[in-house]
């Protein structure tokens, strides 16, 4: 079973899904606080989700403010580097690329591209975490580098 | 290695064994700022694990009330760049005037300008998000470096440059070590930062033990001390002033040179802030002086405000109001005489002449520092444009006016106006008024006023970084008699709109807060707003949904913490209050100035209590910010608002930094 976690985990960093940053994460987990990187992925995906909605309703007025689109975007791209979700990461780049060009197709479409890797990440990691626990926490807590 | 207990009481138990077997680092308090709730709860694991002690806080407001209300409470700051309330620099700004803390800033973006800010602003690290716990490990090198640069300032009165040079080969050495991330962009901002500081102090010739120079005490700017700073320098004139000849002229035992110059460099990045500013606090500043009495009505009208207008908004308590009115006008209602401010009030003032040039920037007081209203009219006009912003800066600025009387630093030559100021009572009326005013002035106003608040908030025990704000107040070149003014409003702002204006960026609150003497001075002084203000002004805060809010109860708050100096609590606390509730709208960022007005607008409802405040109070930080200051700040703000900040409209508009109207 734990040997299973570690493959799926390792997948997803094989697939670039995460990158180096969650790796610190494990880390930071301990006794003290077995379940922290799940509590920080939670965190995220909820803190982000409230970003995609704003990002949304943005897009949705069709006024196109990409100065408030960028900043949004900063945000998000804060908060996924800080997790280590890379490839979220690269399309809140790009994201902010388009913005800064005043695409707003380009902004579309990117952003279309964004929630479905956001989307994928989530289910992968919740996949993840379930197993793990189930695994035993500290076993799969720490991986090590 | 160093000792442990950086100076503060060194309860590292744990630190002993330590991860690093040196309990040196450990139990670093650090207050950790950022809007993002993932990177937050990281970094806090990552402290955690640094087995430093962490405060986290999502938002600068709240963040800045926290410094406020616990000035010796932190050892570091790390803050976010881009955050949604307040721009991370502006924060940067304040908790180096205010606190004298140093601050880590830390961003996704690594551009080379944002960076360069950072610098620019006083940053003694920029971390690159994500950031790693290697980077987190070393941050404490700056807590020392600090430390120790001010120890010797302090301590050497001309000493040579060697500990600097040690320092900076220190400081160069450890962030090589550092992570990259931090070493990378340590290398130029910190060693930048450092080296200014370094430079300036021109301090200590020995090495001083790390422990030792840890546990120096630093020199308190008080308010008289930083008016007697302020007249020096504006007797030399600012461009050419040198600590040597300010020091001799300031004549203190027990000063250095050292101190004189670490004071006047902060001084100096204050006044630049204001720079826009001065210009109409000038104006502002001389008419102050020029008929102290009168002050207030020229003033008035040199500024804009209306205390009225203020008084109107409601921001000012009614009784505020009158004599914020009767001051405006030029007839010094001052009920109470004896503002019992304590005689940092009195500084305060002078600060908050400096803060109510800032306000004269926006002309509506959004710099205006609370003092504003002491004159009267000067800051007033400021106020008005935040009701609820510069309410509390006029605050906080009335009590100053009342030291001012008492005290008059010999800086205030124009104490005649210090009469005014005496007053305390009318003062404070002026400095709600002006506190509204200043909230009516766009955020620049509060903005402005932070730094002279900040100024306050040194007198009253220590006002290290504050007292220079004041001085600073572009305007402020005005002899003291101005400065009482100009800090009396200023003060007022500062304690309300400090706290308001910039919801954090009071500087001129921070002088007050700063003083943690002065908060509980304040508090246990019936004279002193502070408590009240305080309690009011952070209160307001927090409620508040915009930082404008928060900084107009802010500006309550100290207006209300002027009038609360003893006699005038009632007043004060309803200007609190009203501070409270505006303060919370001065929450917004930077451009909190405006809320401030909404705070004056609402003047009779505002009425925040203290009690009030703090439940509402969304921006706490600001609001609570606020209270601190007036005990402080009230001699500040109403010196700061008398300094005119008046005409600084335009100040405040920009991000915050405005104070660059002021002229010092």
């Amino acid at each position: 079973m734990q040997r299973e976690v570690a493959l799926i985990k390792q997948s997803l960093f094989d697939q670039g899904y995460l990158d180096e940053q969650f790796m610190e994460l494990e880390e930071l987990q301990d006794d003290a606080n077995p379940n922290f990187v799940e509590e920080v992925s939670a965190l995220y995906f909820k803190d982000s989700a409230r970003l995609i909605n704003n990002i949304d309703q943005a897009l949705e007025r069709g006024t196109f403010d990409f100065n408030r689109l960028d900043s949004y975007m900063h945000q998000f791209k804060g908060s996924s580097t800080s997790i280590g979700a890379s490839k979220v990461k690269a399309e809140c780049t790009t994201f902010r690329e388009y913005c800064r060009a005043g695409n707003a197709e380009g902004c579309l479409r990117t952003f279309q591209q964004l929630k479905k890797e956001h989307s994928t990440l989530r289910k992968k990691l919740e996949h993840y975490f379930q197993l793990a626990r189930q695994a035993g926490p500290k076993e799969t807590a720490r991986r090590p580098k | 290695m160093v000792n442990p207990g950086h100076g503060r009481g060194p309860d590292s138990g744990t630190a002993a064994g330590g991860s690093n077997s040196d309990p040196f680092p450990a139990n670093l308090r650090v207050l950790v700022v950022d809007d993002d709730p993932t990177c937050l709860m990281i970094l806090e694991r990552m402290l955690m694990t640094c087995l430093y002690r962490v405060t986290k806080c999502n938002r600068a407001e709240i963040a800045l009330s926290l410094l406020r209300k616990n000035k010796n409470g932190f050892d570091i700051v790390i803050s976010d760049v881009h955050m949604p309330d307040m721009d991370g620099f502006k924060l940067l700004e304040h908790v180096g005037l205010e606190m004298d803390l140093p601050v880590i800033m830390m961003s996704a973006d690594d551009s080379k300008s944002v960076v360069l800010k950072g610098v620019t602003h006083g940053a003694v690290d920029y971390l690159i998000k994500p950031v790693r716990i290697e980077a987190l490990k070393n941050i404490w090198q700056h807590v020392v470096r600090k430390k120790r640069n001010e120890w010797n300032v302090s301590e050497h009165s001309g000493g040579s440059i060697e500990d600097t040079g040690g320092d900076r080969d220190r400081q160069q050495q450890h962030r090589e070590d550092a992570d990259n991330n931090s070493s990378s962009v340590n290398e130029g901002n910190g060693r930048s930062s450092r080296k200014r500081k370094e430079e300036e102090v021109d301090d200590q010739g020995d090495d001083k033990e790390d422990s030792s120079s840890l546990k120096k005490p630093r020199v308190v700017w008080s308010v008289e001390l930083h008016q007697q700073f302020v007249a020096a320098v504006n007797q030399l004139g600012v461009d050419k002033a040198v600590p040597k000849k300010i020091l001799e002229m300031m004549n203190v035992p027990g000063l250095t040179r050292e101190n004189v110059a670490s004071h006047l460099q902060k001084y100096r990045i204050y006044l630049r802030r204001l720079g826009g500013v001065s210009q109409h606090q000038g104006i502002m500043n001389h008419s102050f002086m020029t008929g102290q009495d009168q002050s207030f009505g020229p003033l008035s009208s040199l500024n804009g405000f209306d205390l009225q207008s203020l008084a109107v908004t409601g921001q000012l308590p009614p009784q505020s109001l009158a004599q914020l009115q009767a001051a405006g006008l030029g007839r010094p209602t001052l009920a109470k005489p004896g503002m019992s401010v304590s005689p940092l009030v009195d500084q305060r003032s002078i600060f908050n002449f400096e803060n109510p040039k800032i306000r004269f920037g926006d002309g509506h007081g959004q710099t205006m520092n609370n003092g504003n209203l002491l004159h009267g009219v000067p800051t007033g006009s400021h106020m008005r444009v935040r009701p609820g912003q510069n309410v509390q800066s006029s605050g906080m600025m009335l009590p100053v006016a009342d030291q001012l009387p008492r005290g008059g630093p010999s800086m205030l030559p124009s104490l005649g106006q210090q009469p005014i100021l005496s007053s305390s009572v009318s003062r404070r009326s002026d400095l709600t008024g002006a506190l509204a005013v200043r909230n009516s002035i766009p955020e620049t106003n509060s903005r402005v006023l932070p730094t002279t608040h900040s100024v306050f908030n040194n007198f009253p025990a220590d006002l290290p970084r504050s007292s220079f704000p004041l001085a600073s107040a572009p305007g402020i070149s005005v002899p003291v008699s101005v400065s009482y003014q100009e800090e009396v409003n200023s003060s007022d702002a500062k304690g309300g709109s400090s706290a308001a204006t910039a919801g954090f960026g009071n500087p001129s609150y921070d002088i007050f807060n700063d003083f943690p003497q002065h908060q509980q001075h304040n508090k246990n002084i019936s004279n002193k707003l502070n408590d009240w203000d305080l309690r009011n002004m952070g209160l307001v805060f927090s409620s508040n949904q915009d930082a404008a809010t928060a900084t107009a109860t802010a500006a309550f708050s100290t207006s209300e913490a002027y009038s609360s100096s003893s006699t005038q609590r009632k007043r004060r606390e309803t200007d609190a209050t009203v501070v409270g509730e505006h303060g919370q709208n001065l929450q917004s960022p930077s451009r909190n100035l405006y809320h401030l007005n909404h705070v004056f607008m609402d003047g009779g409802s505002v009425r925040v209590k203290s009690e009030r405040v703090a439940e509402t109070v969304t921006c706490p930080p600001a609001n609570t910010l606020f209270h601190e200051q007036y005990n402080q700040e009230d001699l500040m703000s109403a010196f700061l608002k008398q300094e005119g900040i008046p005409s600084v409209d335009n100040e405040f508009e920009f991000d915050g930094y405005s104070i660059d109207n002021i002229q010092v």
